[in-house]
């Protein structure tokens, strides 16, 4: 059975509930869920012994702006095994802007969704240390967003006395 | 110096720093040490700054702070055409430009379905060789020189000189090169900048041995690195390593081999790895590696034939800057593409390249406009940082730049 | 100087005090590197056998604040970076220059985003910009000589009465 089929079958029989949505694009397999399923399909993906995600490439957000649910987080997982690439999707809304972390199935995702949080404001549900990580702490804005304009907000970061 | 106060630390880092502990802050200025280092210090290599809990010379503590390089690249990259981002990916990782050159067109290529010719291909593929071999040169001289030996830095810089002079060359730059172009590179490879790209390999070896005679065969630097900071094969993965950083710890993972892109699937090369996972480890395999790479550019050197070096799509590659004055319908293309931009079709892709340091991947979306809806740069100098921690716990003081050394971390990408 | 085989005897040479101080202060000028982004590459390159910046009595580059009289600001200074920045430029001790290396230290060059500071001169006194992005190092050369030349034009009474927080800052350090 080719890869893709084996992964959808697998998701299919073990999260019916998850809403999951298949599309491509260059070779590439995006996979759409519900973002409460996020912890469980990641650990489930990285620990099945045919799949072996082992290895957590990236963790972003996309700001759709005006859409309905605002903002799209992303993983890039990627299986030594196949050496095969998946991108994982699930949709988080303005008004609830929160996801439960993977930090605890892939370590690297700590660092990666601390990223996340301090470009787009997205909080990660029981994350150990969510706190800014480029900007200093102090700054009340996110600046990825696409109403953060691009010169930023005048005043907003103080410059040291000449 | 001052002594590190209370206002000096934010009091969230400080309190990851104490997490394990019932200490409270006064407490631990007090009694056991909280070591400040960097964001200015030489052996951070740029603008990295640690946060070390000290008791006695040992680490018990370490939270890296980054962001001190922050540009603010994701948010340009939306504000700008698919063509302008290409000088600011010389700024990314500055060790190895040429790379990051050839990672951001290939995923733009990716996204907007362009082929390329095969020419253009073993050029892209010499120059991201070459740009492995600096990075790696410039790598193990500064990670000498932070464990004390002062030599080898100039010397693996002298040979860095000489790649920078077959780019400047090449494309009339010796350090930001901006040299590809998205459906092919900027001009042509002259006869003369390949003749010494062929005189460069060929005394690359004798000139690396002489480096690495230094080197294996003393004790101090043996001695200093040797067992130290080391990383599991599953911690390695689970940290997300890549690059010579996880070959080092025991698995065969190179984006060359496993995703081929370019031509690498016509070249023959070994990937390095070494199963101990320290920092002696790590410097082994990127001494290893640039032999690969010279070994891969002379292959190349072999293979490449004569043929076109941009593929023939006026509506999205630039034509040639000859063209552009002496001829109408190039001008206008011209005039389309820097005013209009590419205008990709509506999608998102995800593309790495094995970088110098790692995996290095661009992840773009784009809307159908002229410039990228969301760029994002997946730098392995960041990933590798954020293991720091993991690697220093429970090691002296003095180990901690050797680590940092040799995990080779480059700001401007880590930041971006 | 080779003057001194001619001599049969004690030579000795008429000159005033400030002259000699602004020779020797010039040709012994010691960088701090504030080595940030890829300019700091370029800076070393400039130590490096084939630029060789010991030519010019300036190849002893301490990274302690303490022990240096130029400033060599070298990459793109962010707001998060601008306060370390500045206060590394306090803890040197008077006289003291700087050299705004590349274009983003000069005025914020190609990055017109929200985090960078668009010219350090907003918080720092320059002495020289310098241009490029970034420079070749011949170019860091060049503006090593001018601040030399700048130096060889000082005198004892342009370091008289500074003003007293400056000198504060110095005792403080």
């Amino acid at each position: 059975m080719e890869l893709k089929d084996l992964i959808s079958q697998k998701l299919e029989s073990n999260f019916p509930e998850a809403e999951l949505e298949y599309s491509e694009y260059r070779g590439e397999l995006n996979i759409k869920f519900n973002k409460k399923f996020v912890n469980s399909i990641c650990k489930f993906l990285k620990q099945d012994s045919e799949l072996e995600f082992l290895l957590c490439e990236d963790v972003t957000a996309v700001d759709w702006a005006k859409r309905k649910n605002r903002f799209t987080v992303v993983y890039h997982i990627f299986s030594l095994k196949h050496n095969f690439r998946l991108v994982l999707k699930a949709d988080v809304d303005e008004s609830d802007c929160s996801i439960d972390t993977v930090s605890s199935v892939w370590k690297t995702s700590d660092w990666q969704e601390r990223e996340t949080y301090d470009m787009y404001g997205i909080k990660f549900n029981n994350h150990p240390d969510l706190r800014r990580i480029y900007m200093p702490e102090e700054f009340e804005y996110y600046p990825l967003r696409k109403d953060f304009p691009l010169m930023g907000i005048p005043g907003s970061l103080p410059l040291p006395k000449k | 110096m001052d002594r590190l106060t209370k206002d000096d630390v934010h009091p969230k880092i400080l309190q990851k720093l104490l997490e394990d502990t019932d200490l409270s802050i006064e407490d631990a200025l007090e009694n056991e040490m909280i070591l400040n280092m960097g964001p200015q210090h030489p052996a951070t290599h740029g603008v990295l700054r640690l946060l070390l809990r000290l008791d006695g010379e040992t680490v018990v503590g370490c939270v890296p702070d980054v962001g001190y390089l922050h540009r603010g690249y994701e948010k340009m990259a939306e504000n700008m055409s698919y063509y302008e981002f290409i000088p600011h990916t010389d700024r990314l990782d500055y060790i190895s430009p040429m790379a990051n050159n050839v990672a951001w067109v290939l995923a733009v290529e990716k996204l907007a379905g362009i082929e390329v010719p095969v020419r253009a291909q073993f050029i892209r593929m010499i120059v991201a060789e070459l740009a492995r071999i600096a990075s790696h040169l410039v790598a193990i001289g500064s990670f000498a020189m932070d464990v004390g030996a002062l030599t080898v830095f100039l010397w693996t810089l002298r040979e860095r000189e000489k790649i920078l002079d077959i780019w400047d060359i090449l494309c009339g730059a010796r350090f930001t090169n901006s040299y590809t172009r998205i459906g092919g590179v900027a001009n042509d490879a002259q006869p003369e900048a390949l003749a010494k790209v062929k005189w460069f390999v060929d005394q690359l070896d004798d000139n690396l041995a002489e480096c690495e005679k230094l080197l294996n065969t003393n004790r101090i630097f043996i001695e200093r690195l040797d067992g130290i900071g080391v990383i599991s094969k599953e911690d390695a993965l689970s940290y997300g390593y890549t690059g010579p950083n996880l070959r080092a710890s025991g698995v065969e993972f190179d984006l060359r081999r496993a995703t081929p892109y370019l031509q690498y699937d016509k070249v023959d090369f070994r990937i390095p790895t070494f199963t101990e996972g320290d920092s002696l480890a790590r410097y082994f395999v990127r001494a290893d590696e640039v032999r690969e790479s010279a070994k891969i550019v002379r292959q190349v050197l072999q293979l490449m034939t004569p043929g076109e070096i941009k593929s023939n799509l006026p509506k999205q590659v630039l034509p040639q800057k000859a063209e552009v004055y002496s001829k109408m319908e190039e001008l206008i293309h011209d005039f389309m593409i820097v005013n209009f931009g590419i205008n990709p079709p509506v999608g998102e892709v995800y593309h790495a390249i094995e970088g110098s340091k790692g995996e290095l991947g661009f992840y773009l979306v784009s809307k159908g406009e002229g410039h990228p809806w969301k760029c994002k740069i997946r730098s392995p100098s960041f990933i590798h940082i954020q293991s720091l921690p993991h690697l220093v716990k429970g090691r002296m003081i003095s180990d901690v730049v050797a680590i940092i050394g040799s995990i080779d971390p480059i700001m401007g990408e880590a930041d971006k | 100087m080779g003057l001194e085989a001619k001599l049969d005897s004690d030579g000795f040479l008429v000159t005033q005090l400030d002259t000699v101080v602004a020779w020797a202060r010039k040709n012994s000028v010691y960088p701090m590197p504030m080595g940030i982004s890829c300019c700091a590459i370029e800076m070393m390159a400039a130590a490096d056998p084939k630029y060789d910046i010991a030519r010019f009595g300036s190849e002893v580059m301490r990274f302690t604040p303490r022990q240096c009289d130029l400033m060599i600001v070298a990459g793109t200074v962010t707001y998060k970076m601008s306060h370390v920045v500045r206060k590394i430029y306090e803890q040197m001790p008077d006289p003291k220059w700087v050299i705004a290396m590349g274009a983003c230290t000069s005025t914020g060059g190609m990055y017109r985003s929200y985090s960078v500071v668009q010219g350090i001169d907003q918080f720092l006194p320059v002495d020289v910009y310098l241009a490029g992005c970034p420079p070749r190092p011949d170019n860091l050369l060049n503006a090593l000589i001018q601040i030399q030349n700048k130096i060889g034009r000082t005198r004892a009474k342009d370091f008289q009465n500074l003003k007293l927080p400056e000198l504060n800052v110095i005792q403080n350090n």
